[in-house]
């Protein structure tokens, strides 16, 4: 560490120049001769069947491509994992907001009066809009139990656990929806011709998921289906599942018309068709000794995933595997499920299930803490990973961690244990703004679970352009995060030339490999490697050529790729997902190595509440992570910044309002996030403890900072109003609600 | 109605558009004068990514018709700067990652240029305070206010 010239250095953003000029081209900035524009009928209703379509009076239809359910030649179905999710509705509807019918125009003005004009009739069905009435089957709305998944991980003996319990601690903790609120709402534009086949430029993460959707929806050949990810304004998960539908939807209606054709939503219907963040309820109960060391958890947790299963699975396992946090725990027992209710799919989501359990557990620990009588960083310092325990799943942590040595560091950074007796001390007066902090600390695993890194089987590789830059090929995107600079780096540096000699590929799937999709806080770390990889082979045949001499300069390594390219036509090296050696995982059991590497993190949060307004004001904020090595330190205190401050959103701001399964906020107006007077001053250490296996060392980092805010915020609340609160988000009314009732009774058994 | 005739004055030059007079500044912009650096993130004017100047002062294009433009002298993204030539907030916005996925920039900018032009002096609070009508969802802002800053010191 330290020996390089590129990486860990803050080049500049790759795209940068063109963002701040306002050059650069997003979806809705883009126009084609001829184009049409798309727009969406939907149902108004959760549940039923459908009656019938008319086209009302007033509108001249002749004038307008219209397509339902049976113009699709292939499947009627968004790919995902299970088969459930249809492009369009056809018969039956299970949510409010669900495509029905698909309309374009030359004019895009006559559009809403069009979809308006368009009446559906329903014979409408009961409908289940809680996690309580999918769970008590009444009705059921999907499969035969309303379960779209369950997993059950155990370790240990959880009897030992409760017969050596001197205390056993129960809580429940439930999250809401949230929306990404990317500032770029979801878009694409799809031609076709029978010639060149289907080509989709969109607003997205993943061209490889809307690639094999879209083969599948439209019966073409693979070769014959092209997509194309444009510049990407904002994501957060949320252009991981739904590109593939509304690229569909531009897709059907360019195939039908034979001309391009733009589909384009606007923030409110981005906001109540989209998906968001699965809603979540938690129960723990934990047996723990006198002294503060955890024997066992049980843990329950229910998500709830809307109408189709999409993504939830697998946003259940990562929830699932995270819910002990970053203690040892010598058993537990975890139970999960997530179920169907009808409403809109709940999708990907930064943080993919893992805040919501770890708020769970981090606001548990301070209950479990209280219970004991003891400062609730003390239990966790005595229940932290150490390096050789094993993680709920039965890994061996063989990373050299340190959590304590990150937790005195937050504490330190924070002046916490001055401020909580303070705090405390002030707090008594009668004073009606109170404060309080509180900290969080977690852990987020890097990459696909399991045996997916195996499975996906990413490629990468590198070439050389006709005009001497080299080029960075991977199907990894870039929407904010930096994916395109750090590639770059990686690159350069072990290419041994400049940065700006390296350029990216475009996002396009007819000219880069699958390297996998851009999720799971998998690009730094494992695409990184595979870039690498590749820029090794690259720099290998170039000196096996004779063509260059080590010790080469960047104008010399361009001359001889030059004179290699024009002789031998093209200069490339790819480069295949290897394993890091040991990983093992077994799918039936939940049992093994999870996933390659962690990252780590303590946040602690300081808040003022005021008890005349009950609002409350996060005042300061200390996130100290350790995500092996920071390759730019400009994106990656701007990524873990960023979390953050979604995080604070998700505590404390962003409610979704749901009234018979559809939002009923969707504007900016009515569903608030964080503007720059209500963010804290965001202070953020990094710890490098570099990680074998990655790209120099990196580690993952793009979720991490979601799952810290809010445990922290409402367990500093916790300590500012000696009331306690495990719901977020946490509003206003929320607190006055409370204040004006009695505190219940925790459920603490002492044996 | 019909087609109006307006003429704006866009980052220095004249342009003259056919419009309906309800149309909005910020399609104006976009569509009829292929100036897609203004965004649209909301159009109920709570995000501020159309941000523009309009004789001087921070619109969001999103609300303006453009009947109520005619005449206007209208600034862009597109009329900061640009490359050799950038402002001094884009300057800084690139060097301390002012911009992620850059939807919120060009109207992030605008506005900062504003501050800074009104106050070419301002603390965090007035930066902050500044900059509250812009939404990001990407930075959490501080490196925002960091460009803003640099912006300041030069
Ligand atoms: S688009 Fe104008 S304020 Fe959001
Ligand atoms: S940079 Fe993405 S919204 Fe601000």
């Amino acid at each position: 560490m330290g020996q390089e010239r590129i990486v860990g250095k803050p080049a500049l953003r790759k795209e940068g120049m063109a963002k701040v000029c306002g050059r650069a081209q997003y979806i809705d900035d883009l126009t084609m001769p001829g184009m049409l524009h798309g727009a969406t009928v939907r149902s108004s209703i959760a549940r039923g069947r459908i009656l019938g379509i008319e086209f009302g009076e007033g509108i001249p239809w002749d004038e307008f491509v219209i397509v339902t359910a049976t113009d699709i030649r292939g499947e009627n179905e968004i790919a995902l994992i299970n088969h459930d999710w249809p492009c369009l509705a056809a018969q039956v509807v299970n949510h409010p907001e669900e495509p029905i019918v698909l309309l374009a125009h030359a004019d895009r003005h006559l559009l809403p009066k069009a979809v308006a004009a368009v009446r559906v009739s329903y014979e409408e069905w009961p409908a289940v809009f809680s996690m309580e009435e999918s769970e008590r089957r009444d009705p059921v709305i999907w499969g035969e139990d309303n379960v779209f998944k369950t997993f059950l991980m155990e370790k240990g003996n959880m009897d030992l656990a409760w017969a050596g319990a001197d205390l056993i601690v129960e809580g429940e903790y439930t999250t809401g929806a949230q929306e990404h609120l990317y500032i770029e709402n979801n878009g694409a534009i799809a031609a076709y011709s029978a010639e060149e086949g289907l080509t989709v430029w969109g607003s997205l993460q993943c061209p490889f998921y809307v690639h094999k959707s879209l083969v599948k929806m439209t019966g073409l050949p693979e070769q014959k289906v092209r997509i194309v990810q444009v510049e990407t304004g904002g994501a957060f998960g949320g252009k991981e599942d739904y590109p593939s539908m509304i690229g569909a939807h531009a897709a059907l209606l360019a195939m039908k018309s034979g001309k391009p054709v733009k589909i384009v939503y606007d923030r409110a219907e981005d906001m109540a068709a989209t998906t968001k963040r699965h809603p979540s309820r938690v129960r723990h109960r934990t047996a723990v000794t006198r002294e503060g060391k955890l024997l066992g958890a049980e843990i329950e947790i229910a998500l709830d995933g809307g109408a189709y299963s999409t993504l939830s699975p697998t946003v259940l396992s990562r929830a699932t595997i995270h819910a002990g946090g970053a203690y040892y725990w010598p058993n537990i027992r975890v139970r999960s499920k997530t179920l169907a209710t009808n409403c809109p799919p709940h999708g990907a989501f930064r943080g993919f299930g893992a805040p919501q359990t770890l708020f769970a557990m981090e606001r548990h620990m301070d209950h479990v803490a209280e219970a004991l009588g003891m400062a609730p960083d003390e239990l966790r310092r005595r229940n932290f990973l150490r390096p050789g325990q094993t993680t709920t799943t039965g890994q061996v942590i063989g990373e050299d961690i340190d959590l304590q040595h990150l937790m005195e560091r937050a504490l330190a950074e924070s002046r916490y244990n001055e401020k909580r007796e303070r705090f405390a001390r002030e707090n008594a007066g009668a004073g009606l703004k109170k404060k309080g902090i509180g900290l969080a600390a977690f852990l987020h695993g890097s990459g696909f679970t399991g045996s997916g890194e195996r499975y996906l089987n990413s490629l990468a590789a590198m070439d050389m352009t006709g005009e001497g830059k080299a080029r960075v090929l991977v199907s990894s995107t870039e929407f904010g995060q930096g994916t395109n600079t750090i590639l770059c780096q990686i690159a350069a540096e072990t290419l041994g030339i400049e940065y700006d000699a390296v350029e990216m590929g475009p996002p396009d799937t007819s000219v880069v490999p699958n390297t996998g999709p851009t999720v799971a806080s998998r690009t730094s770390m494992v695409v990184g490697k595979l870039v690498h990889s590749a820029a090794v082979g690259l720099k290998k045949t170039l000196l096996a050529s004779g063509l260059l001499r080590e010790g080469y300069s960047t104008e010399e390594f361009v001359a001889a790729a030059r004179t290699y390219v024009a002789r031998y036509g093209q200069l490339r090296a790819e480069a295949r997902y290897e394993a890091p050696p040991g990983v093992h995982w077994d799918d039936q059991q939940y049992r093994g190595e999870a996933y390659a590497a962690y990252a780590w993190a303590v946040y602690v949060a300081e808040v003022t509440v005021d008890l005349t307004t009950c609002g409350v004001t996060v005042d300061d904020f200390v996130a100290v992570q350790e995500v092996g090595r920071v390759l730019n330190p400009v994106l990656a205190t701007g990524q873990i910044e960023g979390g953050v401050a979604q995080g604070i959103g998700w505590a404390l701001y962003e409610k979704v309002v749901w009234g018979r399964g559809r939002m009923q906020n969707n504007q900016m107006t009515n569903y608030i996030i964080p503007t720059s007077q209500d963010i804290p001053p965001i202070r953020i250490f990094f710890e490098e403890r570099p990680f074998g296996h990655g790209a120099y060392g990196a580690k993952g980092i793009g979720e991490l900072p979601m799952d810290g805010p809010a445990p922290a915020i409402l367990n500093a609340i916790a300590h500012a109003m000696g009331r306690q609160f495990d719901s977020v988000p946490l509003l206003p009314e929320d607190i006055f609600r409370e204040m004006t009732v009695r505190e219940p009774e925790r459920e603490v058994v002492a044996l | 109605m019909s087609p109006e005739h307006y003429a704006l004055r866009v980052n220095g030059k004249l342009r003259k558009v056919d419009a309906h007079p309800m149309a909005r500044l910020l399609d104006v912009l976009r569509f009829d004068l292929q100036l897609t650096g203004t965004k649209e993130g909301c159009g109920e004017g709570e995000c501020g990514a159309c941000s523009v100047l309009m004789n001087g002062e921070l619109v969001n294009s999103c609300l303006i018709p453009v009947a109520q433009a005619d005449g206007a002298v209208i600034e862009t993204v597109e009329g900061l700067g640009e490359d050799e030539r950038l402002h001094a907030v884009q300057r800084a916005f690139l060097e301390c990652g002012g911009a992620q996925c850059g939807m919120c920039t060009p109207g992030m900018l605008v506005a900062a240029a504003y501050l800074l032009r009104k106050n070419p002096h301002p603390d965090v609070a007035a930066i902050r305070e500044g900059l509250n009508g812009n939404l990001c969802r990407c930075t959490g802002y501080m490196r925002i206010f960091e460009a803003v800053e640099r912006a300041v010191s030069g």
